[in-house]
């Protein structure tokens, strides 16, 4: 693997840019691998690298039934937190931030992570004694968050419209600080090109379509577009498809998938300094690096895997941003897609075992998944070699939807970004 | 938007309606005697299909009824829809 660094830059500069070689290799699958992931997104090929590299599992793939990075994780609004209520789900996502911060380095590749903070709005006396809570809650759990309010919001965010004449005033604020955005093509270029360089076969356009069984129920290898591929570990990490994957296996999920969408303004200059997302009246956004208002809309109301949503969710989010921002009204929205995200009834998500031997299961992380990625894949290795999870992701079980014990979110959180 | 065919008042935009889950997923006529894995399966455990899908809606800015409909999750095309209580329909 070529070490990128400004040195590397320069010296292919030099040479007009001719000399870039391919990131990953483009291997014919292998008759059998010791272990097999299903989904190319920021998950998979993150268990990947993680099985490759600190549990020394090189022998194995990754199937992509399009192109990597083609799902939720190139569809997704990039916003990182981890100021969730639950312990549980405080230490899972604070594992993730906490790897974020070093994932440049780790992988040599650029994440463009930026902790430029993320503001969640509270409009309601409701929302207020909530947010404040979950300010006590992280603060106690060693997750920084701090309450701000209407005026100090505004200072931080200077474009945010906080008078007392729209429909639903700004109150105050959560702030995590350390929260923030990365480049989501990055992540998954960056984890496929390391998990390449350590032997990692990365296979695209190469949908599995069965999951094979011995006598004794075990997993013995996958149906691909391509081939049988013989394997003893099987890990799905295929998002909003997890159940269609799953039912491969004959098993059923406790899932849900839902469209959601995005929208992208025309770019602009620097203006939007932080993430700001605002529960109660739908509406986040954020700038990217191009320039582009980065806006997410909410899921629409029936189970789909069309890759699209209905016009209303967008211009109903559009409402809340012209309101909450009024000198956005001028500009124009460039492009706007959906994605498929599987939502479980406590919207957390499973990383686990499963009642088949060697079949394991990284999903239900909804609409907010993405903030997750490197500590998800972490734990997701850890659970596959181990063929035990990990302390942190042991609650995220899935016999919880069995004994009881939620870890409920969806209570907590509402929206999950 | 879906334009979604009540059965009772004819075709109306998705606005009006609420969506109701999978359809046909029957309460258990004994609860008491149901164990805990039961439990999960009926409250928790969805087919999720990519295909034609039975779900329920209701008509909650109309006449207020629920009723089932046959759509296909990968096209959102809308096949048919049904009463309460009468079987699924052969997909068209
Ligand atoms: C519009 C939108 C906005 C979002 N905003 C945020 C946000 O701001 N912050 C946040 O944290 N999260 C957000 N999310 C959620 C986040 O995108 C996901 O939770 C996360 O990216 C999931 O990553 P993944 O790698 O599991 O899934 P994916 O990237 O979807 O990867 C799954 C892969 O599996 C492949 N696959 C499926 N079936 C098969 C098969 N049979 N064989 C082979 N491969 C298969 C798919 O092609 C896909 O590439 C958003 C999602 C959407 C759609
Ligand atoms: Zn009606």
């Amino acid at each position: 693997m070529e070490r990128f660094s400004g040195l590397s830059l320069l010296r292919h500069a030099m040479g007009g840019h001719q000399g870039w070689k391919p990131f990953w290799r483009e291997p014919e699958p292998k008759p059998a691998y010791d272990a097999v992931i299903v989904g190319g997104g920021g998950h998979g090929m993150g268990a990947a690298y993680y099985l490759a590299k600190q549990h020394g599992m090189r022998n194995i793939a990754v199937l992509e039934k399009g192109w990597l990075g083609g799902g939720n994780t190139g569809r997704n609004t990039t916003i990182i937190r981890s100021n969730y209520l639950f312990p549980e789900s405080a230490a899972l996502y604070n594992h993730a931030v906490k790897l974020w911060e070093t994932l440049s380095e780790e992988l040599n590749y650029n994440t463009m992570f930026s902790q430029r903070g993320v503001l969640m709005l509270a409009h309601t006396v409701h929302d207020v004694q909530v947010f404040k809570r979950h300010v006590h809650a992280n603060r106690a759990a060693g997750v920084d968050n701090e309450w701000l309010s209407a005026a100090e919001c505004k200072a931080f965010c200077p474009p945010l419209n906080i008078s007392a004449n729209i429909r639903y005033p700004v109150m105050g604020g959560a702030l995590q600080r350390r929260g923030g955005t990365a480049r989501h093509d990055a992540v998954v270029w960056g984890y496929a090109r390391a998990a390449d360089s350590l032997g990692v076969d990365i296979i695209q356009n190469c949908a599995v379509t069965g999951i094979r069984r011995d006598a004794s129920g075990a997993v013995e290898g996958v149906e691909t577009e391509r081939g049988f591929i013989r394997t003893r570990k099987v890990g799905v990490s295929a998002a909003g498809n997890t159940s269609v994957v799953m039912a491969m296996a004959g098993l059923r999920m406790p899932l849900e998938s839902f469209p959601l969408q995005a929208l992208v303004s025309e770019p602009v200059k620097p203006d939007f300094p932080c993430v700001v997302m605002s529960n109660t009246i739908h509406a986040y956004i954020s700038q990217s690096d191009k320039g582009e208002m980065v806006i997410g809309a909410g899921t629409d109301a029936y189970t789909s895997y069309t890759q699209r949503g209905a016009l209303h969710m967008t211009s109903h989010t559009l409402d809340a941003i012209c309101e909450l921002v009024p000198m956005y009204r001028r500009l124009r929205m460039l492009r706007n897609w959906g994605g498929i995200v599987d939502t479980t009834p406590d919207r957390s998500p499973i990383i686990a075992k499963t009642p088949v031997p060697g079949l394991y299961v990284n999903c239900g992380w909804g609409t907010g998944g993405f903030k997750a990625t490197p500590g998800s894949a972490h734990l997701f290795a850890h659970t596959i070699a181990k063929d035990e999870p990990h302390p942190i992701n042991a609650p995220f079980s899935l016999e919880r939807f069995t004994t009881g014990r939620f870890i409920d979110e969806a209570a907590a959180a509402a929206v999950a970004h | 938007m879906l334009l979604i065919p009540c059965p009772f008042c004819g075709p109306r935009p998705e606005l009006e309606f609420r969506y109701g889950g999978q359809a046909h997923i029957a309460r258990p006529e004994n609860p008491a005697a149901l164990s805990d894995g039961e439990w999960a399966e009926f409250l928790y455990l969805r087919d999720n299909v990519r295909g034609v899908h039975a779900e329920r809606w209701r008509h909650i800015h109309g006449c207020a009824r629920f009723f089932n409909m046959l759509r296909d999750t990968t096209t959102d095309r809308i096949l048919t829809t049904y009463k309460t209580g009468e079987p699924r329909p052969e997909a068209v």
